[in-house]
């Protein structure tokens, strides 16, 4: 009990966070009179948010190095955006060509940063804050002050489409998506038991099997209701997809692999890491790098999502990837915070956004709304570790 | 009835889980220097938070009398309005302003409302460091004068405010013997100028020679109070009183097997990180052999620290020129990763600035200088990492709840067994130690010397640098000994005595 009682505190704020996304979530269901979770809203909601929740998990790990962030991801987004059209309709490239050109952009752009900040020593925020004046003004003058739209329906497909039902079904019934909610469901309770028969090998302590089932149920619930509502939509959005991936991905990196333990270790105290052999430079040049790369996404489902490269796209896009992971429990001084931290904190503003426009409540009181939930939910996290001291 | 400066009568005070301090009677008598011992986490550093006004009044039991009258001190403002003052082990002073700021920090001399009058300060300044005996010009930066100068410039802060109970937290910790006598002949000096001391020290032998009464602390509770010229004061006797038992040797028993020569560092010159022109290390050759334990004595800024770090993959120095050879053969070692890879550890000076991350736990710690031994690939098998840690932590004996508790809320020992617990584990053939018992109790120095012996028996070399002469001569089959960046001696365990080091460091100027 007391074990329980210390893991718990110990990942207190993620519950705390989740506990909070889901109140929110009751809240404007009961206060949109049901619009906020219908299967057309929820793709909705994805779709906005979609972007925020990729920059926001390249900017943890930046901050996860010490509170680092990085300013410019708004601008490099739209300049890639930019870019992207430009190869498209004025170098007439092929679609996949131009996205994959594009991307290898973003990783340069994303190494001149990091080469800045780690082997040259400049300040990642004033690094960055360049880049963002820089790469903001290469989008005004590629762009020539002017829009490019409409984009191919190819390139569209990455932010608005959908993954079609190759299974087929009843009309208005997408099976794909509940096959793939029912076998990620699946994947999910054989992934935990896997964990727990290892631990068990080592006669490690596992958990209490009272708190392991009812948590694995409601997450079977949670996302077989979440895909069973996709499917009676239009099922399963490219950008969901994408952002999963992603999401599993560098969870994978950051909680099970060496570089991930570096930057954990880096952010935690430099000079004991540096000491221990992880060649901090290296590891800030990649976290820098891999930012690059991942404005790089960002930038292209934006830009596919508007269906045009504008010179204004990604403006304070880094204001909200930056606040959706100190939301999401990141530490301001480094070393602390998950990358699904960071997604519940990009999902509990994306709520909020879209379940106040469904009520009516203006964009400039979304704005102030967001200021003070940033704010509460960081006071909150002072104030907590005060306590435990 | 006898007449107390202070007195703190029946203090308790509760953490969650434990009981810091119980029923705790202090009586400190006026114009004297009582020293508090104990253990860590005997409850010595609460006890004077709770007199200073750290923990505020409310948070722990008990009353303070100061001069007969009862306080109740909520902040540390209003203990220093009783002329009491705390200085704590990490020194409150900015590094970037001059000694005159320092001094009168908090306790600005204005002559009216916001104004400083800078004449009146530098003026009072002048005065009061040639009271503490410190000679350096008011305008200098702290950070670029000596540990020990910082020592004295806090102590004049607290004259400044014209205290009479200065309490002192270790402050002798990170000084050299030279300005160790010189801070323990002011505080004899302010004792007649009516200024009582409380220090709270490790440093036995210091104790001894200028405490006139020393209380000793033990799991929270008082265990006696011995008074000079009535009890019999020794560190023996206030060793039986901290740890609750005899210890008869301070240092445990190795057998010696002394092997060949199978690390070597030849011509080594290192320069200044930030300043090239400075010359760090000159000419040095030292080497080490198999089963050995080699001392590196010195006092501060000797470049011991420096020189350990360069040969550790190049973390320190600029145009670093040399060879290092390992069993004969050439070691190239462009970073520290090479230099583990290679079977070199190095365990820093100060764990928690460079030794320790402290918001990780226990089994990170442990394991991040070989990550690559519990990884398949990339990917860290989670459960080897925990079946080390907890073999580590059994060994070492690190005293926590679990592998999964942060090291920051570790005591000092437990630390220091935490950064040998990572080192071991990568598995070297040379440990450089850099002051491996700073600030750590008796009985988990001990332990820590048995790990020590261990792992010469085991055939590993230890390079161990102590400022702490009795350890390096209770510990070492041989010494170098270190002054301004060059090996001035070389001494046999037989030959070496406290003497003789002093003699070779003195001899070099």
């Amino acid at each position: 009990m007391k074990k329980t009682n210390v893991l718990i505190k110990g990942n207190i704020r993620q519950y705390v966070m989740v506990i909070a996304l889901a109140v929110v979530i009751i809240l404007f269901q009961i206060l949109t009179d049901g619009v906020l979770l219908k299967p057309l809203n929820i793709s909705n909601l994805i779709a906005q948010n979609s972007y925020i929740l990729i920059l926001a998990t390249g900017m943890l790990l930046c901050i996860l190095t010490g509170g680092n962030i990085d300013l410019s991801v708004g601008s490099v987004a739209g300049f890639i955006g930019a870019l992207s059209a430009i190869f498209i309709m004025k170098m007439d490239m092929p679609v996949l060509v131009a996205i994959i050109l594009s991307l290898v952009v973003g990783v340069i752009i994303g190494m001149w940063h990091g080469f800045w900040i780690a082997y040259v020593g400049v300040p990642a925020f004033i690094a960055t804050l360049a880049g963002m004046l820089l790469f903001r003004g290469l989008t005004l003058t590629a762009l020539q002050g002017t829009s490019l739209a409409p984009m191919p329906d190819s390139y569209r497909f990455i932010a608005s489409g959908f993954l079609p039902d190759i299974i087929g079904g009843p009309d208005g019934i997408n099976v794909l998506a509940i096959v793939i909610g029912i076998v990620s469901s699946l994947a999910y309770v054989i992934g935990q038991l896997k964990i727990r028969i290892d631990k068990q090998k080592y006669n490690f302590e596992v958990t209490p099997l009272k708190v392991l089932i009812p948590k694995i149920i409601g997450i079977i619930v949670v996302v077989n209701a979440f895909t069973f509502s996709l499917a009676s939509y239009r099922g399963i959005p490219m950008v969901l997809v994408i952002v999963s991936l992603l999401v599993i991905i560098y969870s994978y990196i950051t909680t099970k692999t060496i570089p991930g333990r570096h930057i954990y270790a880096y952010g935690g105290n430099a000079k004991a890491a540096r000491l221990s052999g992880v060649n901090t430079k290296r590891v800030m040049f990649w976290v820098y790098t891999n930012m690059g790369f991942l404005a790089a996404i960002a930038g292209i489902v934006f830009t596919g999502r508007l269906n045009s490269a504008t010179p204004k796209a990604g403006v304070n896009f880094e204001l909200d990837a930056i606040a959706a992971c100190f939301i999401g429990g990141a530490s301001t001084t480094g070393g602390v915070g998950t990358v699904i931290g960071a997604i519940v904190g990009g999902l509990l503003m994306g709520v909020l956004n879209n379940g106040m426009s469904i009520m009516g409540i203006s964009i400039d009181w979304q704005q102030a709304i967001k200021g003070i939930v940033l704010l509460g939910a960081v006071a909150f996290d002072v104030y907590s570790k005060s306590k435990s001291k | 009835m006898e007449k107390y400066v202070l007195e703190m009568k029946n203090i308790s005070k509760l953490f969650p889980g434990v009981k810091a301090l119980d029923s705790v009677n202090l009586k400190v008598k006026p114009n004297q220097i009582h020293a508090l011992v104990g253990e860590n986490g005997a409850g010595k550093s609460t006890l004077m938070n709770v007199l200073s006004g750290v923990y505020p009044y409310g948070t722990y039991e008990g009353d303070i009398v100061v001069n007969g009258v009862t306080c109740k001190f909520k902040k540390i403002k209003d203990s220093e309005a009783k002329k009491i003052a705390i200085i704590h082990q990490e020194l409150a002073l900015i590094p970037t302003l001059s000694i005159a700021e320092n001094v009168f920090l908090g306790n600005e001399q204005s002559n009216a409302g916001i104004i400083i009058d800078w004449h009146k300060t530098k003026l009072k300044t002048m005065e009061i460091l040639k009271k503490v005996g410190l000679k350096e010009s008011i305008d200098n930066r702290i950070k670029d004068i000596g540990m020990g100068k910082q020592q004295l410039v806090e102590i004049a802060k607290a004259l400044a405010k014209d205290v009479k109970i200065l309490i002192l937290d270790e402050p002798t910790a990170a000084l050299n013997d030279e300005d160790s006598d010189h801070l323990l002949d002011l505080l004899i000096e302010l004792k007649k100028e009516g200024i009582t001391s409380i220090i709270i020290s490790h440093k036995l032998n210091e104790v001894t020679k200028v405490a006139d009464e020393i209380t000793v602390l033990r799991d929270g509770k008082i265990i006696e109070t011995l008074s000079k010229g009535i009890d019999e004061i020794s560190e023996k006797r206030i060793i039986k009183g901290m740890v609750g038992r005899e210890i008869t040797d301070r240092f445990p028993k190795r057998e010696h097997k002394v092997g060949e020569i199978c690390f070597e560092v030849k011509n080594w010159n290192a320069y200044d990180h930030m300043d090239e022109s400075k010359h760090k290390l000159k000419d040095i050759n030292i080497n080490t052999r198999v089963g050995e334990v080699v001392g590196i004595a010195g006092i501060m800024g000797a470049g011991r620290t420096e020189l350990a770090m360069s040969i550790f993959g190049k973390a320190y120095g600029k145009k670093i020129s040399g060879t290092i050879l390992k069993n004969g053969k050439k070691l190239h070692l462009h970073n520290v990763k090479d230099a583990i890879d290679n079977g070199i550890a190095y365990t820093t000076e100060d764990r928690k600035t460079s030794g320790l991350n402290l918001i990780d736990d226990i089994k990170g710690n442990i394991c991040i200088a070989s990550l690559k031994s519990i990884s398949k690939g990339i990917v860290i098998d989670a459960n080897n990492e925990i079946k080390v840690a907890e073999e580590y932590r059994k060994k070492l004996g690190i005293k926590s709840p679990s592998i999964l508790q942060k090291t920051g809320n570790l005591s000092g020992g437990n630390q220091q067994k935490v950064v040998f617990s990572k080192w071991i584990f990568s598995d070297p053939d040379i440990l450089i130690l850099d002051e491996p018992t700073r600030g750590i109790d008796v009985g988990a120095k001990y332990e820590i010397y048995s790990v020590i012996n261990k792992l010469a028996e085991k055939g590993k070399t230890i390079l161990m640098i102590s400022s702490e002469l009795p350890e390096i001569l209770g510990m070492c089959d041989r010494i170098y000994v270190m002054n301004e960046g060059r090996i001035v001696g070389e001494l046999n365990s037989s030959e070496a005595s406290q003497e003789s080091i002093m003699h070779c460091i003195m001899q070099s100027h």
